[in-house]
Order: structure tokens, then sequence, then C-alpha cells
């Protein structure tokens, strides 16, 4: 692993598309430990501030650190919420993946089988990946991610579209990257799901980040008006 | 009817005997509609890739250009390719004219702009689902290029059948820079266009049989093969 490029500091961003600000001046500093859960309801600005982080997208104003680094990326990787297959099989996505980061064949083979060993993907490896079921196609998306041991995972929505028995798949894999040194850092508007993976919140309601607390103390005592409504399910528009 | 029935069996007879004739001008029609689009392809595929994903000043204008020149008359090519390697043509000196290469430069000409408008169309989509994937695994668009080609595989087969079939079947360009010349330039098309001057014309049908004979089987021959393999990829 090369430099550290932990922590992630985020000074005053805003992005503003079609005249539109979407996000409205975030400022946060993400520590290199633990998971750290994005909240909120749709159309909050859970899935733009991710790609912000991750550099998919520049922001209008504001700044994005990641400790003095420039070249930041290549020890990042992000899962979306539909995993993009490439058409090719299970294990071609993932030699692809590190091919793209200059890993050499014998290495890349290694950590291939590594890593489908670990998601529980081993026995579909020369399958076409699009063939997958989507509870595979995401636990091999998020092997995509792994195998390039990354410093920090994004996560988008990453169970939104799966049932409840793949959801739990593709979290138990989420944590076994996070225990093996991966920062996580994940959106949801899954309730369970955050009060399961969370151990930071940041709650973002309508472009704004309203609060940014400890899970426990996030769960049991929501500061603002926002949270508390959102926690107890009412709806607040 | 009868002129059909006629064309039919002379066209059985003459596959039956492999006249030698037939043989050679079969060979040939292969040999340039073949290497015309293995060269087009080589152009035509990157250079569709590259107007589909890089914005630079005057993209669209080539973009338009591209899908135009998917209709050129191969007459007017055939004319334009004379004039340039005439005699007192710029390409003159390289003394192409009635020579299967000028039958080949013609061809790739029509064919260029076929393969690159449509592999440029097949690449937008294919981008259009991969790039946030591909950014974010740090691969800048240069070198997207070939991923989406290999991605698109299946479809950018199509697209190159569709440039040969065009080849195969264009009579207008190889009788100009050609000649028609027996033994050295006579392809399918030519010939055909020939025998039925002269008011060969069950000749003339036989032959357009064989040709068609002949696209259907490399069509089929192609198709099963990629539908094949895409079973096995679920491209």
């Amino acid at each position: 692993m090369s430099q550290p490029i932990f922590p992630l500091v985020l000074t005053g961003l805003v992005y503003e598309a079609g005249g539109q600000a979407l996000l409205k001046g975030i400022t946060a500093e993400i520590q290199a430990t633990g998971r750290t859960l994005i909240l909120g309801p749709n159309g909050a600005g859970k899935s733009l501030l991710l790609r912000l982080c991750h550099g998919l997208l520049k922001p209008t104003r504001g700044r994005i650190d990641w400790c003095g680094q420039t070249e930041a990326r290549r020890d990042q990787a992000m899962v979306f919420q539909r995993p993009v297959m490439l058409r090719r099989s299970a294990m071609g996505n993932l030699t692809y993946a590190l091919a793209c980061r200059g890993v050499g064949r014998a290495e890349r083979r290694r950590r291939v089988e590594e890593v489908l060993d670990r998601t529980g993907l081993a026995a579909k490896a020369k399958l076409p990946a699009r063939v997958l079921s989507g509870g595979e196609q995401q636990r091999l998306a998020l092997a995509r991610a792994w195998v390039l041991r990354p410093q920090v995972l994004f996560l988008d929505e990453p169970t939104a579209n799966l049932d409840p028995a793949a959801s739990l798949a593709v979290e138990e894999v989420i944590l076994e990257i996070q225990a093996s040194g991966t920062k996580i850092v994940m959106t949801t508007h899954d309730l369970g799901q955050a009060r399961r993976l969370g151990d930071e919140i940041l709650f973002l309601c309508d472009g704004r980040l309203v609060e940014r607390k400890a899970a426990a103390s996030f769960f049991s005592g929501p500061e603002s008006p926002e949270a508390a409504a959102f926690i107890a399910g009412r709806l607040t528009w | 009817m009868d002129d059909f029935a006629t064309a039919f069996a002379l066209a059985f007879e003459m596959i039956g005997a492999l006249d030698a004739d037939l043989v050679e001008i079969v060979g040939l029609s292969l040999k340039v509609s073949l290497t015309a689009v293995g060269i087009a392809a080589l152009i035509g595929l990157p250079l569709g890739a590259a107007v589909a994903l890089f914005r630079f000043p005057g993209a669209g204008l080539l973009t338009i250009i591209l899908n135009a020149m998917m209709g050129l008359p191969p007459v007017v090519v055939g004319l334009v390719v004379y004039l340039l390697i005439s005699r007192a043509g710029p390409l003159g000196v390289l003394e192409l004219l009635f020579t299967p290469a000028a039958m080949i430069f013609a061809q790739v000409l029509l064919v260029m702009p076929i393969i690159a408008a449509l592999t440029r169309q097949v690449v937008i989509d294919l981008w259009e689902e991969y790039d946030e994937l591909l950014l974010s695994l740090g691969i800048g668009r240069g070198r997207a290029i070939g991923t989406l080609l290999w991605d698109g595989r299946f479809r950018v087969l199509s697209v190159v059948l569709a440039g040969l079939g065009r080849a195969m079947a264009e009579v207008g360009a190889v009788m100009i820079v050609g000649g028609n010349i027996n033994h050295v330039t006579r392809v399918m098309t030519t010939t055909i266009a020939l025998e039925t001057s002269k008011g060969n014309l069950t000749l003339a049908l036989g032959l357009g049989i064989i040709l068609l004979a002949l696209s259907l089987l490399i069509n089929g021959a192609i198709h099963v093969a990629s539908v094949e393999a895409a079973r096995r990829s679920a491209g």
C-alpha cells in the first residue's frame, strides 16, 4: 500500500447542475477508521457526495483534500448501485481491474483466486459475469473493488436492488473488506442497514450535511428535526 | 420464369463443374473485398470509437460527414480514385490503375465510413453503461477504446459484416478503377454487368445466384460463430 490518503477533508463543497444547487456547502472530515454511512432520504445528494469524493465529478465550488495527495484515485475503489458487469467471465472482470492498475500476471492470478474464494464466487469464476444473479453480480463488483486492495471503498446503495438474503451476503463481504484494512464509506437510505453497519453517520437532507455523529448517539438522540423525522419514518415534505 | 429455372440450373452446373474461370473470378472477388474490409476495419473501428469518446473541435462535423459518407455512390468513389491514380493524377507514379490494388483502394473508401459510423454508435451505447466504472478504475478515454471494442465485439462484428456486404455487392467503383480485365481485374459483379450487357442474361443471373449464395454462406457462418461465442460469454 502506498502513502496514506486519509483524512479526507471536504471544505464548502457545492455542486450545481442546471442552475440548481444539489449540494449546498458540505464541510466534513472523514477519518481512516470505521465505517462511515451517508444516510438520508432520496434526493438528499448522497450519491452525488460519494461521486465527488471519488473524483468522478468535479465540485462547482469547494475543495476535496486527500491528506495532501493529488493522485489518491489509485488507492480508491467504488461499487455502484447497479453493478456494471464487463462482458467477460467473472474472473475476467477481476483480472481486468488489476490490469488497469498495472499489476503483473502472476500477482493478478494469485489475488483473483484469493478474492473469488473469500466472496464465495470461486465456483462461478469461469461463467460470464452477466449471467450471474443480481446478488452474485454485486458480490462480484465488491470482489473487483477488493482485489485492488484500496485504502477506501465507496459504496453507493450497494443493496438497493437486492432481496434480504442477497443484501445480507453483500453486507458480510463489506465487513470482511473492512476487516482487511479498507475504510468503508457507504450511502444508504435503509435505516436497518445503517444501524447494522454504521460506526459514524453523516445525515444528509436537501443537499446539506444536517448531522454528523457516532451511530449509537445518532439513533438514540438525533438533534435535528429532519433526522428525528427520518428515523421515525415520517415524511418530511 | 423460364429464365430463372435455366439460371438456377446453370448456376449449379458451374458450381458442380468448378469451372476454372469461375473459381478465378470468385477468388478475386473474395480477395479484393476481404482485404478492403480488413483495411477499412483497421481504420474505421478506432476512428469510430475515437469520434464517440473524444470531444474535439469538429467532432460533430466529422460525425455528420461519416454518416453522409455511408451512402457514397460507388461510381463517384470509382471516379475519384480513377483521377487520383491515373497517369496524370497525384498517385499516378504508383501505377495502380486497372489492378486489384486499385479496386481494394476504392472499396476501402466505400466501406470505411460505414464501419466508422456504425462503430461510433456501438461505442456510445457501451460507454453510457461503462463510463463510471472505467473512470473509477482510472482508465482514460484513450485506453477505453480497446476495452469498449472488445466488450462490444459481437455488435462490432455485425458492423464489419455490413461493410463486407457493401464491398461484395458494389460494381460501380471496381468497374471504373479495375477496368474489368479478363484474368486480371474481373470480379463477380463486373462479370454480371458485362454478361448482362452482352445479352447473356441466363449466365448473368447464374453468377448472381452464386454471389448471393456466397454472401449468405459468409454471413451465416459468422452469425453461427458469434451466436455461439455470445452464448458462452453472454455478450
